[in-house]
């Protein structure tokens, strides 16, 4: 009963992590009905920019944490809107395999670029930082909470708590701010919202600099509970949001965050049997799954194209 | 002369919004009937549940007596119905010889096996069905442009290019939507004579979707009129013109500003 | 009886690659080397040009067909080979053969596990079930002792030569040119052009994008087999992503639905990456830099001069 319950916590943990990435994908699916093949690289480059600012910003503090974590959003989020205006909006009408080649080669030049950066390298490094003593320390304070015999490490309790605030805060600008409604307008009909004066380029950077920030995040606190990072780190979790996204419904905010949640729980529980080396393939036979039974996904509708 | 086409209280919804309401309607064996009304009547709506791209949230559609609900496109089309498209859907990188050819499909006896062995059988139907591409390119003139990419013909060739390949496909009945749109009128004048000639050389019936009053008044049969997703009147050209619901509906519309 | 031009072509073609094998002993071994990698990669992109290409469809897992070929050739003439008792010729000209039709129908089979579930959607989801397929297979093949699992799988012995290699281009080519060339086979490319208008016409758009991605991960799948023969081990980190992609390079570069193009390409990238050894650490960066451009550029293709010839009946 523990054990479930401990695997329940950790899956729960890994799964608002997938939930952050997830949403991503699926809003820029909303307003561009494109999959961005390069997300999952921006998590990997959220967790980077945690990396290299955490020392700067005082990590091994709540405040610093704090700070990176913020650091590593912005950066993330500039990242998207450029990737967004330099690769993405010249193709703007262009076929959707045009579009998608592109995106796969924005996410390949991450990939390698960051190999052959001297700073970031191709091997993995300890997501660790200096402290004052000469000891190397996490990103956060770090302690474990014992419940009778469950253990709950302090990492976990601030992904759950950061994914929390971070949803909320999603929730409130796409529903009570005026660039929230264009958003929403123009994942429903993009020709209508342009008719009606929303400038949808700028609904597009912002939902690329949204999405993007909270893939940033992602990967900070992917980093933290995995304490090693490398420029191929965001391909599988990548993956998996992806599926995640899909299982809920692409295209459908409270599906991804529900999507993300429910793969993060399958793997764990998979880990804990002995199939746990299949563990990262779980993910796809889902994806198959849902896609020969409910293309929609669970939360969303299925378009009947206009013809 | 029998039913060929038959529509029962047929119901599309799209979210809130319903498209098309309890419409019944028939097209005859060999008729050339008009559906007609103003913009966002459900006109084209009624044509995509017909040839199986959506299917009706309610009521029934038979096609020579047979239901086809659950039916793919493809297998509508195997039994007998074609259409053309309001937004033209041409094979736009296939030459306009391929665009006709292709739409033979369902008539082949060769596939994938016999494209590979490449007998004289394979040669011999390849021959055969050149011969009749080229035949139906001749109705409209367009055999001159044969090795043209669809894309690169003229509008108005590109809505005559769709007729003919519909009419490869050998239905028994064919959706015609608005394919006189953006031509003069000399052109037009034109197309309805080559609609009447190709119905009644293929012995087909024909529904046609049409804005311009002249035209589907001085050739359709019978008349449906749609006025948001409901149908307000049917009947002869003549009854058409003189019903006051058809005449309210088409002033209303005209008074918004619409065509 | 007169066979068509085209299979005269393809004879032609089997019997230069035999007349030239059969003298490879004199030819430089590094030379050879490069040549059978040539004719590897051209059965690979006109393989993937099918799907990819012709059909308009998305794959992003042609290297993981080409492992689940590779691993089921190679464990037929491994554990089979010695038992049988003949002679290493019988083996390279009997054996071998069946091994390649044996990879490649793997590989087909397991095109139609992933690609009918996925092919009744759009391409997008495609290209991304086909990357989570690859990644399953590579996960599969790590795990399971009898293949070698992580250390790979070693001492297949060295079947693959140029008459091999060849041949197999030579009958993907044709087989891909063949069924693109019909009136049947004009059905592919309507279906790449506008799938709703094809189904309108009577064609059974899954069908066909079905019958393209069994017959791609065939021909994946035999190229498989030759890789396997030729390098004598196999590991499942070979067949990553990476691998996929320069597959998908090749058949952009050659302009997506070209015979030749494609051909070409195939040949240009792998005596590019040959020539430029020290220069292949930079590869990855200059393919993904390629495929940006080139989108944003050229998305017809680099090595395409002419229009694509819209029919020849
Ligand atoms: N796939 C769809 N999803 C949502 N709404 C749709 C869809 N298809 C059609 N509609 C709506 O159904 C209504 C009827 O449209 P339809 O195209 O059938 O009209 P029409 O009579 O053909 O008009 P027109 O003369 O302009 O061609 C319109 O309000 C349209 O927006
Ligand atoms: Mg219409």
């Amino acid at each position: 009963m523990t054990e479930l319950l401990q695997q329940l916590i950790n899956g729960l943990s890994l799964g608002a992590i997938y939930a952050l990435i997830a949403l991503g994908y699926t809003m820029v699916y909303g307003v561009l009905r494109f999959i961005n093949f390069a997300h999952s690289d921006v998590f990997m480059v959220g967790a980077y920019a945690g990396y290299f600012l955490g020392p700067k910003l005082g990590a091994g503090s709540i405040g610093g944490g704090v700070l990176t974590l913020a650091g590593a959003m912005a950066v993330c989020a500039v990242l998207g809107v450029v990737i967004e205006k330099l690769a993405y909006r010249p193709l703007r009408g262009r076929s959707n395999l045009t579009v998608l080649i592109t995106a796969i080669g924005v996410s390949l030049l991450l990939q390698n670029t960051g190999q052959k950066i001297k700073a970031v390298g191709a091997n993995p490094r300890a997501f660790q930082f200096p402290g004052p003593d000469g000891m190397t320390r996490g990103l956060f304070p770090e302690t474990q909470l014992h419940f009778r015999s469950l253990t709950i490490s302090s990492n976990q309790v601030i992904v759950l708590v950061v994914a929390v605030v971070l949803l909320a805060a999603l929730w409130w600008i796409v529903h009570r701010t005026r660039i929230g409604t264009a958003m929403r307008a123009m994942s429903f009909n993009a020709t209508a919202s342009s008719l009606v004066g929303i400038n949808n380029d700028a609904v597009i950077s912002f939902t690329f600099a949204l999405g993007s920030a909270l893939a940033g995040a992602g990967g900070v606190l992917y980093a933290m509970n995995y304490p090693s990072i490398d420029p191929l780190m965001g391909t599988l979790p990548g993956l998996k949001a992806f599926v995640a996204a899909v299982l809920g419904g692409i295209g459908n905010l409270p599906g991804a965050a529900l999507g993300g949640l429910l793969i993060g729980l399958v793997e764990t529980l998979v880990s804990g049997t002995r199939v746990s080396t299949y563990r990262d393939a779980i993910a796809f036979a889902i994806l198959i799954l849902i896609l020969m039974f409910r293309p929609a996904g669970l939360l969303g509708k299925l378009r009947v194209e206009k013809v | 002369m029998s039913t060929l086409l038959q529509l029962d209280n047929v119901t599309i919804r799209f979210g809130g919004l319903t498209a098309v309401s309890s419409v019944s309607a028939t097209v005859n064996e060999g008729e050339l009937v008009g559906l007609i009304g103003p913009n966002g009547a459900g006109k084209t709506t009624v044509f995509n549940m017909v040839t199986g791209v959506y299917q009706p949230t309610e009521g029934r559609i038979a096609f020579g007596g047979q239901p086809t609900a659950g039916l793919k496109p493809f297998e509508i089309t195997e039994r007998g119905i074609s259409r053309t498209f309001q937004n033209i859907r041409l094979f736009p990188s296939l030459s306009v010889f391929d665009n006709v050819r292709v739409a033979f499909h369902l008539h082949l006896k060769h596939d994938s096996v016999h494209s590979l062995t490449r007998g004289p059988k394979f040669h011999r139907e390849e021959v055969d069905l050149r011969d009749r591409t080229l035949e139906l390119l001749r109705i409209f003139n367009l055999e001159r442009v044969q090795d043209e990419p669809a894309k690169s013909l003229s509008y108005g060739d590109q809505r005559r290019l769709e007729i003919i390949r519909a009419l490869a496909t050998g239905p028994k009945l064919l959706l015609l939507d608005e394919p006189a749109a953006g031509m003069n009128p000399a052109e037009k004048l034109e197309l309805m004579k080559l609609i009447q000639f190709i119905r009644e050389k293929f012995q087909l019936a024909i529904l046609l979707v049409e804005h311009d009053m002249k035209v589907v008044m001085g050739i359709c049969q019978r008349i449906h009129v749609l006025e948001y997703g409901r149908k307000i009147a049917e009947g002869t050209p003549a009854e058409i013109r003189s019903n006051p619901a058809v005449i309210a509906a088409y002033l209303g519309s005209a008074a918004e500003g619409k065509s | 009886m007169v066979l068509p031009k085209s299979q005269l072509w393809l004879v032609v073609v089997l019997l230069v690659a035999g007349g030239v094998s059969a003298f490879s002993g004199r030819i430089d071994p590094y030379v050879l080397d490069v040549a059978m990698g040539v004719g590897i990669a051209i059965t690979q992109a006109s393989s993937l040009n099918l799907i990819n290409g012709f059909t308009g469809q998305f794959s992003l897992g042609h290297a993981g067909f080409m492992a689940v070929g590779a691993y089921s050739s190679a464990m037929l003439t491994t554990t089979l080979g010695p038992k049988l008792g003949v002679s290493t010729a019988v083996l390279q000209w009997v054996l071998f053969p069946a091994s390649l039709l044996l990879g490649g129908l793997v590989a087909a089979l397991a095109g139609l596990a992933v690609g009918a579930p996925s092919l009744r959607l759009k391409g997008d989801y495609l290209a991304i079930v086909t990357l989570g397929f690859g990644e399953i297979i590579k996960v599969i093949l790590q795990n399971v002792d009898a293949v070698g699992g992580a250390r790979g799988l070693v001492g297949i012995p060295d079947y693959t030569n140029l008459f091999w290699t060849f041949s197999v281009a030579a009958v993907t080519v044709y087989v891909v040119w063949g069924l693109l060339n019909s009136t049947y086979g004009r059905g592919f490319l309507a279906v790449a052009d506008d799938e709703v208008a094809a189904e309108a016409m009577g064609l059974n758009t899954t069908r066909y994008k079905i019958t393209a991605f069994v017959v791609g991960s065939f021909f994946a799948g035999v190229a498989g087999g030759l890789y396997a023969h030729l390098k004598g081990y196999l590991n499942p980190g070979g067949f990553d992503f990476n691998k996929s992609i320069e597959i998908v390079v090749m058949v952009i570069l050659g302009g997506m639905g070209r015979h030749v193009g494609v051909i070409i390409a195939a040949i240009v990238l792998v005596v590019l990456n040959e020539t430029l050894r020290s220069f292949g650490e930079y590869r990855m960066i200059l393919y993904s830099l390629l495929l940006i451009v080139l989108m944003l550029t050229r998305p017809q293709g680099l090595f395409t001069w002419t229009r694509r010839k819209p029919s020849a009946a």
